[in-house]
């Protein structure tokens, strides 16, 4: 294995793909190369292969085979979902109900909605990450067609109160005799730790992804209960019921769901594992070194999650330090995204600006082990009193994380690029 | 120029323990790992003769630089410096102060004219976007340069940016009685002391208390005026 794998922390972003899922994988490419849509041998070989790979995944997601569409990616499979019920259900209401730390396929979805004439209601969260399952009953009426709530946010891996959510909104459909608004989680992140046929009971359709979970990149899915209107978003030769026309990636659906297979079987041992894991890499960072804060939930987070802010200096360039030794981490500074924001959902928790700056987030997987995190840990102190010593700033931790930045930050007409623009907006 | 473009943006520096290629130059990457004339510890009183800071934490740069100026050869001999921000905002003050202090020292009047650009062409380029917040160096420099100004009453020589002047002779912006105000000065008297502001020049005292009283308003609620 390379080293660059060992003190890979980055799994929120992508995963390496199981040499076990790669074997499986490889006889599609150019040996059982059918279409699954042909009736001759090599036809029907790809279109068994593809049917016992959906009832794999149906089986370990919790739902019937004509229940799950392969997509291209989770953010397909979350446009699908906001796109092709808001389109199929116009006529019966306007309201799209979503959180503000939802991932990028579900907030670029809505807005392009907003343009179509369709509410959205963007819910906060509370400052540890909890979206309130009352603010969503708050917020339903009898225009609202789907709820799309996260199962765990990409940045913190806080894990969300679905069945509460779920239970608020099936109680508004009986209140009012009404099977709307549908329910879609995002479960792309929590698939790896979280037993899916908890949630799949529970909610109306959920997104997963295959490259998250040790799976080939390419392919995702929406798990659809049977009943849900749904307009497609692709036209053409009518696959998967119509739902997803395009050939069927075979060697990617087989990967998938080998990987999801593979996950679930050593879920709990895993979960155990990394829970020890992250919670060492947590103490012994608190410990080594001051004025730190944590992200997101304190305990009701993924086992792979640690979403952490380091005062006085910023997020790149501990990232680029860390990367000097080899060890991979994501930030959510503004200087580390292409548009020069930042992130949206650290920002959401309600931390100023300067918290945002200074954040790094571990995702642990696969391949971290006891030594990874000795790894960072010896590097990761050394690297943040560097960068310390340089740093003109000295920020006090306080608990009152309304205030938004210093005011003398802001002498000046200083204000941050990112708010100017939107202040302007605004007006 | 496309074409010249991404051949400057292309990275060329290879990672020695990951062995991949770098987002930044040859030259970026030296200053980020071993940056010239930090300053480590805090300076003593007077250990050096000009001071600047510009930035803020929210924004994701903070840029902190100390001077020392020969007034008599009119050229600047130190240049210390403390960043906050990524890794092309730190090595662009380190190249900011080998610039101004190598060869004897840079001239002043040079100095206040020094552009990002002239920065970011010594770093061997940078991403497009990154040159507009990380190259502070050259503001910073320049407000240490007119705090010097004010300090060896050389007025004439104040050039203000991006802020309304409120006493033309020493040169006094809003900003600084914005700042003044967040850090607690509230009477004229006590803004007078720390900017000298009006002083041979009584006719902007009304607005300067004006904006201090504004500004007091706007940080610490009404108490002030009452």
């Amino acid at each position: 294995m390379r080293a660059l794998t060992k003190y890979y922390f980055d799994y929120a972003a992508t995963t390496p793909l199981d040499p076990r899922v790669l074997r499986v994988m490889s006889p599609f490419f150019n040996y059982s190369f059918g279409n699954p849509s042909n009736l001759y041998a090599l036809g029907r070989e790809a279109e068994q292969a593809a049917t016992r790979a959906r009832q794999t995944i149906a089986r370990t997601v919790g739902c019937a085979p004509s229940e799950f569409i392969f997509t291209g990616s989770a953010t397909e499979a979350d446009n699908l979902a906001l796109l092709g019920t808001a389109r199929a259900l116009k006529q019966h209401g306007n309201r799209i109900i979503v959180s503000a730390i939802e991932h990028k396929g579900i907030l670029s979805a809505a807005k392009a909605l907003e343009t179509e004439g369709f509410e959205v209601i963007t819910l906060g969260v509370s400052k540890t990450g909890l979206v309130n399952p009352k603010d969503v009953a708050a917020a339903l009426n009898n225009k609202t067609i789907l709820v799309s709530i996260t199962t765990a946010d990409s940045e913190t891996g806080t894990i969300q109160p679905i069945k509460e959510i779920a239970h608020a909104i099936k109680k508004f459909r009986q209140l009012h005799d009404r099977s709307l608004p549908y329910f879609h989680t995002d479960a792309t992140q929590a698939a790896t730790h979280l037993n899916m046929l908890a949630y799949s009971s529970v909610v109306d359709m959920l997104t997963l992804s295959a490259h998250k979970l040790g799976g080939p990149k390419g392919i995702g899915g929406l798990m659809v209960r049977s009943g849900v209107k749904l307009t497609p978003l692709m036209y053409g030769g009518g696959q998967q019921n119509d739902l997803r026309s395009g050939t069927e990636n075979l060697p990617a659906i087989v990967g998938f769901a080998k990987a999801l297979k593979l996950v679930v079987r050593g879920q709990e041992k895993e979960s155990r594992r990394l829970t020890v894991l992250r919670d060492r890499l947590e103490r012994m960072i608190f410990k080594t070194i001051p004025k730190v804060i944590v992200n997101g939930h304190p305990t009701k987070r993924l086992p792979n999650f640690l979403n952490i802010s380091i005062l006085d200096i910023e997020g790149e360039a501990m990232l680029l330090r860390l990367d000097d030794k080899g060890i991979a981490v994501g930030t959510g500074s503004a200087c580390n995204s292409q548009t020069l924001e930042p992130s949206y959902i650290i920002k959401a928790l309600g931390l100023p600006y300067e918290y945002i700056h200074g954040s790094l987030r571990f995702t642990l997987g696969t391949y971290t082990t006891r030594e990874s995190i000795d790894y960072v840990l010896k590097y990761l102190p050394i690297i943040v009193k560097d960068l310390r010593s340089m740093s003109p700033i000295n920020l006090k931790v306080t608990g009152n994380k309304k205030t938004l930045s210093l005011p003398v930050a802001f002498v000046g007409g200083q204000t941050p690029h990112f708010v100017r623009g939107k202040k302007h907006a605004q007006k | 120029m496309l074409k010249n473009e991404t051949k400057k943006m292309k990275p060329e520096v290879m990672n020695p323990s990951t062995g991949s290629a770098w987002v930044y130059s040859r030259i970026v990457k030296d200053h980020f790992f071993h940056p010239h004339n930090l300053l480590l510890t805090d300076p003593k009183q007077k250990q050096f003769n000009a001071h600047g800071l510009i930035g803020s934490p929210a924004c994701g740069d903070v840029m902190r630089v100390w001077l020392t100026i020969d007034q008599a050869s009119d050229r600047i001999k130190e240049f210390k410096w403390r960043t906050f921000g990524c890794a092309s905002a730190i090595a662009a003050t380190s190249m900011l102060s080998d610039m101004v202090t190598e060869r004897g020292g840079m001239k002043v009047d040079k100095a206040m004219a020094l552009k990002p650009q002239d920065i970011t062409r010594r770093l061997g380029g940078l991403p497009n976007r990154k040159i507009h917040c990380s190259v502070l160096g050259d503001k910073a420099l320049r407000m240490a340069l007119n705090n010097w100004f004010k300090k060896t009453g050389q007025y004439e020589r104040i050039v203000v940016e991006g802020t309304e002047i409120i006493d033309p002779i020493t040169k006094v912006t809003e900003a600084d009685i914005e700042e003044a105000a967040i850090e607690g000065v509230s009477t004229i008297k006590d803004l007078q002391k720390r900017t000298k502001v009006g002083i041979g020049n009584p006719e902007c005292l009304p607005k300067a208390e004006q904006l201090l009283r504004f500004y007091n308003e706007k940080y610490f609620g009404k108490q002030s005026s009452e």
